[in-house]
């Protein structure tokens, strides 16, 4: 039972396609996305703001918000299909079997309600525990998360924790219903860089200790370092790269990938220029025919302006590049 | 002068340009409100070309045509579309030219509430601190009054302080002072907050850098960019102005019978209400709603389109 | 606690004491007192005794002074029309203010919140539509000419309401009161409904936007995310935070429900405190308008001290920042 469970991935998404009908015509925010997490293991799905990564997150939740919607493709969490629920069963999964981490800790509580009364109406919601057992169960979770004192803390409200604290209490919120899986949208963006180190310790022995897979979003190339198992890269709402977080790191394929991991400043090295990406990505009605990386691309030929490129396997990644194509290297 | 002038034009242009624009003709409840507003306006700035008399004019009139009701109904008469009021004036031709004094005293009153509270505004959040504080301070304390009861407060003060015989024939100027001075606050506040956001923006630091006088910054360079949410306080507050207005003169402290506006002819009408002769007052009454609706639909529409986040 | 409540204390009296100043400025500098309160024939002797009495040769601190002392003592003046005191007239139109505003507030605030709370939920729908259609006729709508409709229908057409006074009032002794009886009763309906009539859609279209602004808020997003039940999110965690900017405004919208009931107080002649302003002003009764004036003030300071304190008790982030507040009162 186990080794099967852990054998089939919690989450898969499949062709996944976000658009959004505005009134220049259709825009296309995420395009022809798939990925895999298996079972206790932590994805990063990484790019610039405007990607589409963040929107990958919501549409897993089923919370793209109108006129937004998936066009296409499927999400199947545990061998269930999740992405065309009614209303009422995909919330009963929300928070149970999918938990959150949002951005911003500062604004992701509601001000006028105690942390216990959040948790404590999480837990009930979607478990069977009376109060009394909630409550202890939320003390436990706190503790857990490595907030002092939580017999008292639990009774104050949210503007009595700082900022750090707070993301800690909303890391005990994703993770009070034991799910499966934890979405985490940029958890560490809004805080110091000092607690950023923190919070991802704390979701990273989280994580492990109960099991659970994570979907960590964020355009911070040292967290996904730290943190993640395979790396997925986003750009223009397409995956450029994906495969192991080393190998993505250490031997990025991409020219997109190279250009990001070029900008990180390597102390251990001695480099004197940091390579920069020039250019930006493109708005989402401006994208260009062909590969969507072709106007900054430095290594961009023939092809590349007119086909656009998929996800092929090199080596233990997959990248969707012509330079890896078997007639590229051919001709 | 000519100067500022085309700055605070090309920030209203700016400010039409593009996405608003598109924003309005993609509306058709906007495209409506702007079309019967616009036609409400000129036939009352048209209003001696549109009526059949000058309904002020005593020779022009006639007892024996009073009280016809309008002519659809059994007794009307062709020639009085609306009717005629009790001294045989024809309703149509009192309304045009009651819209006019309306829309006037409107006009003008937000005009003078722009005089007043641009200036404080822009003063208040340019220099802020203590002067800030007390002309705020001084804002709240009148936003906690109504406008209306200030309006009134002013009309009989301006009754006590005016001789009887000034009396009358400054009616309409007191008029727009006091409807004017009880809407200054929005203004005030509405810019202060936006010349507080802009202050800070590099243009700005960039011209106080360049050593520009302050009183330059704020008239060629803040104003400009905040004409914006101005246009739409001012017309929220038309709608509010012209209403005020015809609920000064309904009850009887607004502008002198000799030139009723809407409000004056509302009045008038309500004594005969009994007798069963409607029109008189509620043909007045349905034009003022339907000019203040279209004012507060156009007004309504433009909120929503400048607000980003509803976008 | 204790000293918030003290400083909002101490600002409503500088409030008080500002109106103060305004009202005896009316009294001492707008027109000639002795004017006012002599009659044509009386004596240049007797005008000066009056001066006198009123003390209008003292130096003006002084004057401000025993004027203020006298409004505390209950003392507002003679008016100079009734030539009886200013705090009697007022007095007698006290109850008849007060039920109509109380009224119409109830009908103001029971069908405005969650009629604003029903179009703010579902924003798309064919009835929030129209409700905001009809509600923008609401605000569009002058309070008298919706009196001068309501009266038209029920009173000239149909004959089933009453169109002007309280009708039979039962008098307590220190109160007069329209509740007890049915003619009472039945004139109070149509004043009711048209001075509530505007706050009423004025409220529901505020509770709309709150309740759509909070909607869009990360914590209802983090709610949502987290499985909590729709009733929960939107009866519970965004109502409530919908209320802080609700609880102001209304409090101030009910503060110049008071100052609307001139208008429908004229409408109906319903013999009020705004009826007794309106009055005034057309005979520059000065100390009529000066009290009447203190009154709303005080009125209004009155409910903004409630409304801090109810403020206090739904916020428990208050380190009072009143600058949040006042972002919401336009």
């Amino acid at each position: 039972m186990d080794a099967e469970l852990s054998n089939r991935p919690v989450l898969q998404v499949q062709g996944l396609r976000v658009e959004f009908p505005t009134r220049r015509g259709v825009l296309t925010a995420v395009d022809d996305v798939s990925f895999e997490i298996m079972p206790g293991e932590v994805l990063g799905l990484v790019g610039e703001s405007g990607a589409g990564k963040s929107l990958t997150g919501t549409a897993i939740f089923g919370l793209l918000e109108p006129p937004g919607r998936v066009a296409s493709g499927t999400i199947v969490l545990g061998g269930d299909r999740i992405d065309n629920l009614p209303h009422d069963r995909m919330r009963r999964i929300r928070g149970k079997k999918i938990g959150a981490v949002f951005q911003d800790p500062l604004t992701s509580l509601n001000p006028l309600y105690t942390i216990g009364r959040q948790l404590i109406e999480t837990i009930t919601t979607h478990m069977d525990m009376t109060l009394a057992e909630a409550r202890q169960h939320s003390i436990e979770l706190l503790a857990e998360v490595g907030i002092p004192a939580p017999e008292r803390r639990i009774d104050q409200y949210p503007h009595q924790f700082s900022g750090g604290m707070r993301q800690r209490v909303v890391i005990a919120l994703a993770l009070c219903t034991n799910p499966r899986l934890v979405v985490a949208d940029e958890p560490t963006t809004a805080l110091d860089v000092s607690i950023q180190a923190q919070i991802i310790r704390v979701l990273k022995r989280l994580c492990r200790d109960h099991k659970t897979a994570v979907l960590l979003i964020t355009h911070d190339m040292g967290v996904i370092a730290e943190t993640c198992d395979r790396v997925a890269v986003m750009y223009a709402g397409r995956i450029a790269e994906i495969g192991p977080v080393r190998e993505v790191i250490k031997n990025a394929k991409h020219p997109y990938t190279h250009g990001l991991m070029g900008s990180i400043p390597n102390i251990g090295h001695d480099i004197d220029e940091l390579t920069q990406i020039h250019g930006s990505m493109p708005r989402l009605t401006e994208i260009p025919p062909g590969c969507a990386f072709n106007p900054r691309c430095p290594h961009a030929f023939d092809r590349c302006f007119v086909e656009r490129p998929d996800l092929a396997q090199e080596d233990k990644s997959q990248v969707a590049c012509w330079l890896f194509d078997k007639e590229t290297a051919d001709a | 002068m000519t100067a500022i002038a085309q700055d605070l034009w090309g920030g209203i242009r700016r400010f039409l340009d593009g996405d608003i624009v598109y924003s309005f003709r993609q509306s058709k409840v906007a495209v409506i409100a702007a079309l019967v507003t616009f036609i409400m306006i000129s036939s009352a700035i048209c209003a001696p070309l549109l009526s059949t008399h000058n309904p002020f004019d005593p020779t022009t009139y006639n007892l024996i045509d009073a009280e016809y009701p309008p002519f659809w109904m059994e007794d009307g008469d062709p020639r009085f579309i609306l009717g005629t009021d009790n001294q045989g004036r024809d309703m149509l031709s009192a309304i045009l030219y009651g819209s006019r004094v309306s829309m006037a005293v409107g006009f003008f009153s937000i005009l003078f509430a722009m005089a007043v509270g641009i200036p404080i505004g822009l003063i208040s959040g340019y220099v802020g601190g203590t002067l800030d504080a007390v002309l705020m301070r001084i804002a709240d304390v009148q936003l906690s009054f109504p406008a209306i009861l200030i309006a009134l407060l002013i009309d009989g003060l301006a009754r006590g302080i005016l001789p009887g015989e000034l009396r009358e024939g400054l009616a309409i100027y007191v008029m727009i002072f006091a409807i004017g001075i009880s809407h200054w606050v929005l203004f005030a506040r509405t810019v202060r907050g936006s010349c507080m956001v802009e202050k800070n923006k590099e243009y700005v630091q960039a011209a106080r850098i360049m050593g520009r006088h302050p009183f330059f910054i704020m008239l060629r360079h803040i104003l400009p960019n905040i004409m914006g949410p101005v246009l739409v306080i001012a017309t929220i507050n038309f709608a509010l102005a012209v209403l005020t207005e015809a609920t000064l003169s309904f009850l009887g402290v607004g502008v002198p019978p000799t030139e009723p506006s809407l409000g004056t002819l509302i009045r008038i009408g309500n004594d005969f209400l009994f007798s069963g002769l409607w029109w008189i007052t509620i043909f007045p009454g349905a034009v003022l709603v339907i000019l203040t609706l279209s004012v507060n639909l156009l007004g309504d529409w433009l909120r929503d389109a400048l607000n980003p986040k509803l976008r | 606690m204790i000293a918030f409540v003290l400083r909002r204390l101490f600002q409503a009296l500088l409030v008080m004491l500002a109106v103060g100043m305004v009202a005896f400025a009316l009294f001492r500098y707008v027109g000639d007192p002795i004017e006012s309160m002599a009659a044509e024939d009386d004596t240049a002797e007797f005008r000066q005794e009056l001066a006198e009495r009123l003390g209008l040769d003292d130096p003006a601190i002084v004057q401000f002074g025993r004027y203020i002392l006298n409004c505390l003592r209950g003392d507002l003046g003679i008016s100079y029309r009734n030539k009886r005191p200013v705090a009697e007239l007022i007095a007698d139109r006290l109850p008849a203010t007060l039920e109509l505003v109380l009224c119409a507030s109830i009908v103001a605030l029971v069908i405005g919140i969650p009629l604003g709370v029903y179009t703010g939920l579902h924003r798309n729908t064919v009835t929030s539509e129209v409700l905001q259609a009809v509600s923008l006729f609401g605000i569009s709508m002058p309070t008298f000419l919706t009196g001068i409709i309501l009266i038209l229908i029920f009173s000239v057409f149909l004959n089933v309401l009453p169109s002007f006074g309280r009708g039979e009032v039962v008098d307590l002794g220190w109160w007069t009161t329209g509740f007890l009886t049915v003619s009472g009763l039945k004139a109070l309906i149509l004043p009711s409904i048209t001075l509530g009539l505007f706050q009423m859609t004025l409220l529901m279209r505020l509770v709309r936007t709150e309740m759509l602004e909070v909607l869009r808020t990360d914590y209802i997003k983090f709610a949502r995310a987290r499985g909590l039940t729709d009733r929960s999110i939107n009866f519970g965690h965004a109502l409530k935070n919908t209320l802080v900017p609700v609880i102001t405004v209304a409090g101030m919208k009910l503060g110049s429900l008071i100052a609307f009931a001139i208008i429908t107080e004229t409408v109906f002649q319903w013999p009020g405190m705004g009826f007794l302003f309106i009055q005034a002003v057309h005979n520059v009764d000065i100390p009529v308008m000066g009290a009447y004036l203190m009154m709303i003030a005080l009125i209004f300071v009155i409910i903004n001290l409630i409304v801090d304190l109810l403020y206090y008790a739904v916020d428990p982030r208050l380190r009072i920042d009143r600058a949040v507040a006042g972002g919401y009162t336009s």
